[in-house]
C-alpha cells in the first residue's frame, strides 16, 4: 500500500509539474464565455445550457486527459528508462501500475472538481443562487469521474501490450462502441442478420456501457438521482477497473523490458 | 560448509546455463540469441567485472539478474533468493546503463521517492539523501530539476539511488560512461569504498583499464558467450612476457645494427622490446656500446590485447560459420 501510494503521488507530481492543469484556465475562461454569451441569446433556459455544455466539457477534457496521459504512464515510463532504476527496488509490478492508475484517477479527480466549481460559477452568475436540485450536478460530475477510471484502465491495459498510437485508437474505438451499446442490444436480427445480430449482442454485455454514466439531462432539467442508482454505476466502474487492472497486471508481469 | 541446495553460500551471484533468445520477424519466428549458456558466479565481497564490446550480452545479463527482462532458459540467485523474489531487491543496488530518472523532480527529490520504497522514517530519508547527495558529488545541485542535468550528473544519480539503502550487492551497468576524468576518478573511489566495506559488485564496462584497477577477477563476454574468467593478471598472464629497454645513445650509430634496427626512435631516446630471456644479452650489448639505460619494465600486455584478441576471433569464427553454411 506504501509503495503504491509513492508511486500514485509521484504520478500526480508529474501532472502537475507537466503543467496538465493549465487546461483549467481554458475551461474557466470557457465557461465564463459561455456563461455571458447565453445568459444574453437564451431566455428561460440559461440553466439547463449551462449545465450541458459544462458537463459535455468536463466530460471531454476529463476523456482527452485519461487517454493521452493513460497511455503514457506505463510507456512514458519505459521510453525514457525511468522504469529499471524503480523495478530493481522492492515494488512489485502489480504495485507500480495500481500506483500509475491511482495517481492519474487523483489528478483526474481534482482536474474535474476545480471544473465543476467552474460550472457552480457560471450557474451562479446567470441565477445569482444555487438551489438543492443543484446537487445533481455533483453527482453528474462524479459520474463522469467513474467513467474515466475506466478509460485509464482500458488506457493502461492497452499500453501494457501494444504501442502508443495503437493504444489511442483503440481507447478511442472501444469509447465510441461503449457509447452505443443500448443500440447493439436492440439490433434487430432481419437489420444484421442472425450471426451478425448475435455478436452484436454479445459484444454488447462485454463492452463497458458508457450510457450509463451519462446524467446530464435529467440532472440539466433539475431531476434528482435515486441512491440505488449511484451505488450501483459505482460499483459497476470498479469492477471493469478491477478486471482491467487485473487483466493489465498479468501482461504488465511477463513484459520483458528491454 | 553448509550446502543450500547444492549453492555455496559463498556465493553472493549464482548464474547457472542462463539463456536469453528474443524472437524476432513478422510472426517472430525466427530468434536472436543475446546470451548463450552462462555460467559463472561471483563471490561474497569480491568486486567482478564483466566486459566485452558493445552488443556482447552484458547488459541483457544485468537484466535478467534484475528481473527486469526474463531468461528463455537457465536460472539465476541473487543473495541465495531467485531472480523472480522482488524482496531480494532490499539488499541489492542497481545502476541502469544510461540512467535516467524523471526529469520534473530534482535530484534529492528522485532519491526521496526511491527511499520510500524502503522501511526508512521520513527524518531517515532526509538525512539519507542529503549524505547520499554528498557523496557523489551534487550538494549543490540537489535542487535543480533533473532536466537540467547533463549525463555525468545524471550518471552520479544513478549511483546515488544505487547505494542509497546500503545494499550489500551493487549491480552497476556501465558505472563510469558519460564521465569526465575527474568523475571516473571519484566513481572508482566510490566502488574501492564499497569493496573495503565488504559490499559485493558486479559492473559491467567496455573500458578495460577501470576493471584493471577495480576488479578481483573478471569475465569477458563477446557474442553472448562467457569467453573467459579469471584475475585480471591470470588472463593478462597467458602472453608471453616482454621487455621494453628505454635507452640514450649519445653520439649515436655506435650500436649492432639488429639491435637499433628494432628500436624505435624518439628524439635521442631508443625503445626497445626484447623477449624476457634476451633481456641480459641486449643490456650487455648496450652497455658495451656506452648507450646510457634509462629504464627496464615488463610490458604487460594489458586486457585490452586480450579482449582484442577474444573479439577477433569470435568474429573469424562467425566469419567461418557464415561461409560454411553457404
Amino acid at each position: 500500500m506504501k509503495n503504491i501510494g509513492a508511486v500514485a503521488l509521484n504520478t500526480f507530481r508529474e501532472a502537475v509539474r507537466d503543467r496538465v492543469l493549465y487546461n483549467l484556465v481554458f475551461f474557466a475562461l470557457l465557461m465564463i464565455g459561455a456563461a455571458i454569451l447565453v445568459g444574453q441569446i437564451s431566455i428561460g433556459i440559461e440553466e439547463v445550457v449551462i449545465v450541458s455544455l459544462g458537463l459535455s466539457a468536463i466530460s471531454f477534457i476529463g476523456l482527452l486527459m485519461a487517454v493521452f496521459i493513460g497511455v503514457g504512464l506505463v510507456s512514458k515510463e519505459m521510453d525514457k528508462r525511468t522504469i529499471y532504476a524503480l523495478l530493481a527496488k522492492p515494488v512489485r509490478r502489480w504495485e507500480f501500475l495500481v500506483g500509475k492508475f491511482a495517481g492519474l484517477i487523483f489528478t483526474l479527480a481534482v482536474n474535474t472538481a476545480a471544473m465543476a466549481a467552474g460550472l457552480f460559477l457560471a450557474l451562479l452568475y446567470v441565477r445569482h443562487t444555487l438551489q438543492r436540485s443543484d446537487a445533481g450536478l455533483l453527482v453528474a460530475v462524479y459520474f463522469i469521474l467513474l467513467k474515466l477510471a475506466i478509460v485509464v484502465a482500458l488506457a493502461l491495459l492497452f499500453s501494457c501490450a501494444t504501442t502508443s498510437l495503437l493504444s489511442i485508437l483503440y481507447c478511442a474505438g472501444f469509447y465510441v462502441a461503449g457509447s452505443f451499446v443500448q443500440q447493439m442490444r436492440t439490433l434487430r436480427n432481419d437489420m444484421a442478420g442472425p450471426a451478425a445480430a448475435t455478436v452484436m449482442r454479445w459484444l454488447s454485455y462485454l463492452l463497458p456501457n458508457f450510457e450509463n454514466f451519462s446524467v446530464t439531462g435529467p440532472v440539466a432539467h433539475g431531476v434528482a438521482i435515486p441512491g440505488a442508482l449511484i451505488l450501483q454505476t459505482t460499483l459497476y466502474a470498479a469492477l471493469y477497473c478491477v478486471v482491467l487492472m487485473a487483466a493489465a497486471a498479468i501482461i504488465f508481469s511477463h513484459k520483458n523490458l528491454k | 560448509m553448509l550446502v543450500n541446495n547444492g549453492i555455496m553460500p559463498g556465493s553472493a551471484i549464482e548464474i547457472e546455463n542462463l539463456t536469453k533468445e528474443y524472437p524476432y520477424g513478422f510472426l517472430h519466428l525466427k530468434k536472436k540469441t543475446s546470451l548463450e549458456g552462462l555460467t559463472m558466479q561471483v563471490e561474497t565481497g569480491e568486486v567482478f567485472g564483466l566486459l566485452g564490446p558493445n552488443g556482447a550480452g552484458k547488459s541483457t545479463t544485468i537484466k535478467l539478474l534484475m528481473g527486469l527482462i526474463f531468461p528463455t532458459s537457465g536460472r539465476a540467485r541473487l543473495l541465495g533468493k531467485p531472480t523472480d523474489d522482488v524482496e531480494m531487491h532490499r539488499e541489492i543496488g542497481y545502476l541502469p546503463e544510461q540512467p535516467n530518472f524523471y526529469d520534473y523532480l530534482t535530484a534529492a527529490e528522485v532519491l526521496d521517492y526511491f527511499a520510500k520504497f524502503f522501511n526508512f522514517t521520513a527524518a531517515e530519508r532526509k538525512e539519507r539523501v542529503q549524505r547520499m547527495l554528498k557523496k557523489v558529488g551534487l550538494e549543490t545541485a540537489g535542487k535543480i530539476q533533473l532536466r537540467k542535468y547533463s549525463k555525468g550528473m545524471l550518471q552520479r544519480v544513478g549511483l546515488a539511488q544505487a547505494i542509497l539503502h546500503d545494499p550489500r550487492l551493487l549491480v552497476l551497468d556501465e558505472p563510469m560512461s558519460g564521465l569526465d576524468p575527474v568523475g571516473r576518478r571519484e566513481v572508482r573511489d566510490i566502488i574501492l569504498e564499497l569493496k573495503h566495506a565488504g559490499k559485493t559488485i558486479l559492473f559491467s564496462t567496455h573500458i578495460l583499464s577501470d576493471a584493471e584497477m577495480l576488479c578481483d577477477r573478471v569475465g569477458v563476454i563477446v557474442g553472448g558467450k562467457l569467453q573467459g574468467v579469471g584475475a585480471p593478471g591470470e588472463i593478462v598472464d597467458i602472453t608471453a612476457q616482454k621487455m621494453e629497454i628505454l635507452f640514450a645513445v649519445a653520439g649515436g650509430g655506435l650500436i649492432g645494427a639488429p639491435l637499433l634496427a628494432n628500436a624505435t626512435r624518439t628524439g635521442d631516446r631508443y625503445r626497445l622490446q626484447v623477449a624476457e630471456e634476451e633481456l641480459y644479452g641486449a643490456l650487455a650489448q648496450l652497455r658495451d656500446a656506452g648507450a646510457k639505460i634509462l629504464s627496464v619494465a615488463q610490458v604487460k600486455p594489458t586486457l585490452e590485447e586480450y579482449f582484442m584478441h577474444l573479439v577477433a576471433a569470435d568474429r573469424a569464427q562467425a566469419t567461418a560459420v557464415e561461409v560454411s553454411g553457404k
